[in-house]
């Protein structure tokens, strides 16, 4: 049997922690009971279960358990927090402010409200993939209902200040949303003295089980939703149907412990990310996407100049990352987040993203930078535009045959 | 996505890996695609006096299904006159390696790059008293037909 890849994609999901895991499957077997079910024991034991992780998933971003919603991830907690508020606040404006780099569920909710005669503000941002203050604080009008920006970057890991961002939204008024998504257990957060109005959450990112997730919602000062799913007034009223106590219970002992494992996660990701990066940039133009300094230790982007993604992909198929090339999708257009960095769409079809994990060993790293390095060299020798390059020519003075 | 036997054999071993001296009349190059776009292939043809491709070589930067493909037509096209060259077809490679729906573009990125390198033979041929030796081979850029 092939021995099983070498998993470096840990922001595209994580294994559930065994520990999670240990903890959930009471909650799916004699522990069935629904949390919403006020007359007997197999209800209240449920109940019971859902607050305490309700309250590990509170302290480990500094909320209050009230201000947490269970959705069923961060999908759902975008899509809940941007139109649930711009439908709650049409009536004050109309205009929304988000970033080129959000993850797809921002990007995508934002466009359904301008079909809906909302008006999005879609902001750059710098080389570095990190936003100009100045040009945020140019984009919001007095009709701005609401801004959402993304703590860490799914694809090049950048950290947003969103300190700085948040405190200029509380002055002028417009609801801050936050997608804490590839944030949590990475990045502390802090929310009794962060000025953010909403923050989404997913477990599987965190070591957690896959479909659950949060919203956060403040309630000092207080923030007002509309609600997506109506039913039994679940949550609030915020979120309806019927609370998955098994996943809820993984998704508390996931925060719980990533509360508990930041500060050793980070350092050792720290290293073996050091020690990727040090392996990988000995290979001659190789060039790291997204700023280096704000960034979470656990994503290395590189760009392999004249190697394409998908190619790459193919020859270290003993190892599990991915590629911004549009090559590994059907979409035949290149990582928008990269684009948007202004990388040109050669260096962004060539780019590659390592995500490290909890798991990772440092056996892992040296056997990746030893099949990388050579699944490069052996392309590049392929590859028509490392021999034009070697030849001293530039190749953005050729004028190619576009098709 | 699950790649056919044939695309990994090709990936694995490609067959006449190379470049060929472009400014030689009796070598046509053929580039095609743009970086841009996540592909370029190289094909160069040497045709020998009874215009029989005699050899072929390529290089290309793109999906495991782009190399797979140019690697393909260089077996095939060697031996065969420019006119039974020509007669490759993008559905035939496809069709060889099993590619699927959205690898098509991979393989009329193949046929493209042997009409230019005929193509470029065949100019060459017209102009051969003109005909600077030591051309830069690599500013030959072809149209892509589609
Ligand atoms: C930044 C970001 N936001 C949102 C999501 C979606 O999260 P979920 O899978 O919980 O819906 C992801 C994960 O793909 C993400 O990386
Ligand atoms: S070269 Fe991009 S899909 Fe084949």
């Amino acid at each position: 049997m092939m021995p099983r890849p070498i998993y470096l994609d840990y922001s595209a999901t994580t294994p559930v922690d065994p520990r999670v895991l240990a903890k959930m499957i009471p909650w799916l077997s004699e522990n069935f009971g629904n949390p919403a079910s006020r007359s007997h024991a197999y209800g209240w034991a449920a109940e019971e279960a859902v607050e305490i992780a309700r309250e590990q998933v509170a302290s480990l971003i500094g909320a209050d358990p009230r201000e947490i919603v269970w959705t069923s991830g961060a999908t759902e907690s975008n899509n809940l927090a941007i139109k649930g508020a711009a439908r709650f606040h049409s009536a004050r404006g109309k205009h929304l402010i988000t970033v080129k780099t959000e993850h797809k569920s921002v990007l995508d909710t934002c466009r359904e409200l301008e079909r809906d005669g909302f008006e999005i503000t879609w902001l750059d941002v710098q080389e570095n993939g990190l936003i100009d203050f100045d040009v945020f604080a140019a984009a919001i009008r007095p009709d701005t209902i609401l801004a959402s920006v993304m703590l860490v970057n799914n694809e090049i890991g950048v950290i947003q200040d969103i300190a700085r961002l948040g405190t200029l939204c509380r002055e002028k008024g417009v609801i801050f949303h936050v997608d804490a998504a590839q944030a949590t257990g990475k990045v502390a957060i802090d929310l009794a003295s962060l000025p953010v109005d909403m923050m989404s959450l997913s477990a599987h990112k965190t070591y957690g089980p896959k479909g659950i997730g949060a919203l956060y919602v403040s309630r000092k000062p207080r923030v007002r939703i509309d609600a997506l799913i109506h039913g039994g007034g679940h949550e609030r009223g915020m979120r309806s149907g019927t609370l998955p106590t098994h996943q809820i219970v993984g998704m508390g002992e996931a925060y719980w412990i990533a509360r508990e494992n930041m500060g050793a996660d980070n350092e050792r990701a720290r290293w073996l990310r050091d020690r990727l990066m040090q392996g990988l940039m000995k290979l001659d133009q190789v060039f790291v996407n997204g700023d280096m300094d704000q960034r979470v230790p656990h994503n290395l982007n590189l760009s392999f100049n004249f190697v394409e993604g998908e190619s790459l992909l193919m020859g270290i198929k003993d190892v599990a990352v991915s590629s911004g090339s549009a090559c590994t999708s059907a979409s035949l257009e290149p990582s928008y987040v990269l684009r948007a960095l202004g990388r040109s769409d050669e260096l962004a079809h060539s780019s590659i993203r390592f995500s490290i994990g909890r798991f990772t060993t440092q056996d892992e790293i040296d056997a990746v930078i030893e099949k990388i390095s050579a699944s490069v060299s052996k392309l590049r020798e392929l590859s028509p535009l490392w021999d034009m390059h070697r030849d001293g020519i530039d190749l953005s003075t050729v004028q190619w045959a576009a098709h | 996505m699950a790649y056919s036997d044939k695309v990994l054999d090709h990936y694995d071993n490609p067959r006449n890996v190379g470049s060929m001296s472009a400014g030689d009349d009796d070598v046509g190059t053929g580039m095609v695609g743009a970086p841009a776009c996540g592909d370029v292939m190289k094909l160069q043809i040497k045709v020998n006096a009874e215009g029989i491709i005699e050899d072929a070589k390529f290089k290309t930067y793109g999906c495991g299904s782009a190399i797979a493909s140019s690697s393909l037509v260089t077996e095939w096209v060697k031996g065969k006159s420019l006119a039974e060259a020509l007669e490759i077809k993008n559905t035939a490679i496809a069709e060889e390696l099993a590619l699927p729906p959205v690898k098509i573009h991979c393989s009329i990125l193949a046929e493209d790059a042997i009409k230019a390198a005929v193509a470029d033979y065949r100019a060459k041929q017209g102009f051969v008293e003109e005909t600077e030796s030591g051309a830069c081979p690599a500013v030959v850029v072809e149209k892509a037909a589609a």
